[in-house]
């Protein structure tokens, strides 16, 4: 034993040494967080002393008030897709965040869900069954359909299962578009999917006679839907079967040799995933009353994870308000009027974060300022042409900057070549030394404002709404690579 | 010196990657509430001998037994069930678990409440969760107050080095083993903490009952800690026996020193 071994150095008396467990660092991270100063410190404090089920109330109550307090065209655009969203999103978090499968066929499984249920509740084939029955067969199908792909992908982790999900993900869309004719030993040549056109004129939902025809009733089933999946996953995700998932994305070797049995809980992370995928796609067939193969796509893959990234991997809050954001602000960005203030606020609030300390800052504003003055008096007197346009919309700050801004009558062109301008800026400046990185901001951000006033805030209905959503998360997950509300430790090489 | 029946038997184990024979016809046998080295240079074979009885590997020839029992193409959580743990040489925690959490995963094996049952938490669920909880707790204050308090609800990857090291044990006792395979407990650690792991190993096995299979570099502790001591070179067993005995051999000596060392090491004649 360890007594008989005299070159083993005796541990120094124990009232001398620090107490056990205890080392300085660690122990200083309570601390730390507690130490977090100002807005920040006090909103994560607050945050975590929310109860889980109030922080769903959270949620919720202010869901639940939405229809009241706008009109029914916005309760569709908004309300009804930020909750389709999020109710894929969230079975797309048990496969992905929860078991760390990264599955890129998940929207096959929507579109199952909602082919499906067309194909029992359309004059297709003139079936018209009740929702009570229709959703849980729907969804059973699914989830089947879920274990089928899971079952050649058991062996599979990482980018070989993305590979293979993808293609089932892409065989789906194939499938739908061309399973118009599809023949049947008996039945002769069937037409399933109604092909390229799909399937039009699905049921609303009719639970024992009751239909959820309008758009309010169809919006508080989908929350009442999400509140109960969120609370089930919530009790899930603190189980013995959460904590496999979990312990299986965070390494499946050691999590097998840990008596977890690795297989058996994909095929069931695989299945739960599915299962709710289809119940989301009948709900979205009977709001859409349609199924169209152009719905089940990668657009809508990238926008479910562009959610699960935002929100944070694994966290059921960031989640939903993931799918607030990615769904809302593109709607929110249509009209000038919203869009403007909403980029000059980013704007400044970037600002504010980066630009440190405030005499820094404020030199910097100051530049700005001052750097729009000079160029619209020189451009004013020796190109008038330059200054002669008018800024877009009415009021104060479009009136101001007809005064500071150069507004060229003409500018389509000029406002293309600024725009690879300051794209090139962007990649440059970065790289720069500090120095220069101060002196070169007000131009560069004064660029930036000459591209939007001039380019950007036009189209704003089109494409610039969706660069816009891109520069957001692009910046977030410079910011906070682990998600708004998720805290998994991302190692940046 | 066996202080029981034989818990673990190895007969005639072989295994090769390609032409590169890894373990070669080996023989071992751990004996209940034993503590058994395995040393031997980086490459005898160590680590792919506790992935052999983990099941992570299959072994070409031989035959592996746990109280008499083929673990032989097992898959390795069964291997975990039927009461093999281990710790890894190269420590995989789940980092983005808690401490707790860590814990509470590997009692996956011996508990049983499904996913439906945990959805809507029955009571029994409700129980058996409270009774994972219970067991947790049980295991981190093992290590005294190390992992206790507040430690519980930190993340993994937050943890110092010992603290891991300790975490991957505490996780390996949570599978509740007959025997349990350490690979290298003491390795990154400092002296003091090295003491400590030493001590930790021998109450394991008195307070806790546990047999105990450990390769580990640090000679102190493999005298501090070993009923018997196995030597592996190029997976094939070249010294078994007491600390002093297996030490001293000739063999093992040339293992680690090479030819000319050992002679150098015996003295000129």
């Amino acid at each position: 034993m360890a007594d008989g071994a005299p070159d083993i150095p005796a541990p120094p008396d124990a009232r001398d040494r620090p107490r056990i467990g205890v080392d300085e660092w660690v122990a200083q991270v309570e601390g730390r967080r507690e130490r977090y100063s100002g807005l920040r410190g006090a909103v994560e404090r607050r945050w975590e002393r929310i109860p889980p089920a109030a922080r769903v109330l959270l949620f919720a109550v202010p869901a639940a008030a939405f229809p009241y307090v706008t009109t029914e065209g916005n309760v569709f655009r908004y309300g009804l897709f930020t909750l389709v969203y999020a109710l894929l999103a969230l079975g797309l978090n048990i496969v992905v965040g929860f078991a760390g499968l990264l599955d890129l066929g998940y929207v096959a499984f929507f579109g199952f869900g909602a082919y499906g249920y067309a194909i029992l509740a359309s004059p297709q084939f003139g079936n018209h069954w009740q929702a009570e029955a229709a959703i849980p067969v729907v969804v059973v199908a699914t989830a089947l359909c879920g274990l089928l792909v899971g079952l050649p992908s058991r062996r599979l982790f990482g980018d070989y299962l993305a590979i293979l999900t993808l293609f089932f993900g892409q065989a789906f869309v194939v499938f739908v578009n061309n399973a118009n004719r599809i023949s049947f030993p008996f039945a002769g040549h069937v037409d399933l999917t109604g092909g390229s056109n799909g399937l039009p004129n699905i049921d609303p939902f009719d639970f024992f006679g009751y239909k959820l025809e309008g758009t309010r009733q169809q919006y508080y089933f989908l929350l009442i839907s999400i509140v109960l999946v969120l609370v089930l996953l919530y009790w899930v995700h603190d189980s013995r079967t959460g904590r496999a998932w979990r312990a299986l994305r965070e390494d499946p070797l050691a999590a097998e040799a840990m008596s977890i049995p690795v297989n058996r809980l994909k095929l069931l992370a695989f299945v739960f995933g599915a299962g709710t995928a289809g119940f989301t796609g009948a709900i979205y067939g009977s709001i859409a009353t349609a199924a169209l193969p152009g719905d089940y796509d990668v657009g809508l893959l990238i926008t479910i994870y562009a959610i699960m990234i935002l929100g944070g991997f694994g966290s059921l809050m960031g989640i939903v308000v993931g799918a607030v954001v990615v769904s809302s602000v593109p709607e929110l960005l249509r009209s000038s009027a919203n869009a403007r203030p909403l980029f000059y606020g980013a704007i400044l609030l970037a600002l504010l974060v980066k630009v440190r300390p405030w005499p820094r800052l404020a030199a910097v504003l100051a530049g700005l300022v001052g750097f729009g003055f000079a160029a619209h008096a020189i451009a004013s007197a020796a190109y008038p042409r330059l200054v002669h346009g008018h800024a877009i919309g009415s009021g104060a700050f479009a009136h101001a900057m007809n005064h500071w801004m150069l507004l060229p009558s003409h500018h389509e062109k000029i406002a293309d070549v600024a725009y690879v301008f300051l794209i090139a800026a962007i990649v440059i400046v970065p790289q720069l030394k500090r120095l220069w990185r101060t002196v070169l901001i007000p131009p560069l951000l004064y660029l930036v404002m000459f591209v939007w006033e001039n380019l950007l805030l036009e189209q704003i209905g089109g494409a610039t709404r969706l660069i816009l959503l891109g520069a957001l998360l692009v910046a977030l997950m410079n910011a906070r690579p682990q998600g708004l509300f998720g805290n998994a430790y991302v190692e940046i090489a | 010196m066996s202080a029981g029946p034989p818990l673990l038997e190895l007969d005639g184990v072989g295994k090769a990657f390609g032409g590169l024979r890894v373990i070669e016809n080996l023989d071992l046998v751990v004996a209940e509430h034993e503590i058994v080295s395995v040393i031997g240079p980086n490459g005898a074979g160590k680590t792919t001998l506790f992935n052999l009885i983990t099941g992570l590997y299959r072994p070409d020839a031989g035959e592996i037994r746990l109280d008499g029992r083929n673990l032989v193409g097992l898959r390795p959580h069964k291997i975990t069930s039927l009461g093999v743990a281990r710790t890894f040489q190269t420590l995989r925690l789940f980092l983005n678990m808690t401490v707790k959490e860590n814990v509470m995963a590997a009692e996956y094996g011996r508990t049983k409440v499904g996913v439906l049952r945990s959805m809507v938490r029955t009571p029994a669920a409700r129980r058996e969760e409270k009774e994972i909880h219970r067991r947790a707790e049980e295991k981190l204050s093992f290590f005294g107050e190390r992992l206790m308090g507040y430690r519980w609800d930190q993340f993994a990857y937050s943890l110092s080095y010992a603290n891991r090291r300790r975490l991957e044990i505490a996780r390996a006792m949570a599978t509740e083993p007959r025997i349990l395979l350490l690979d290298e407990p003491a390795a990154g650690m400092n002296p003091a903490e090295t003491h400590e792991i030493t001590e930790l190993i021998a109450k394991l096995r008195d307070d806790d009952g546990h047999t105990i299979l450990v390769i580990e570099h640090d000679m102190h502790v493999v005298e501090g800690i070993s009923d018997r001591v196995v030597a592996l070179d190029h997976g094939v067993k070249i010294a078994e026996g007491s600390f002093e005995a297996v030490a001293t051999d000739e063999r093992v000596v040339e293992a680690y020193l090479g030819v000319r060392g050992a002679e150098a090491e015996a003295g000129p004649g």
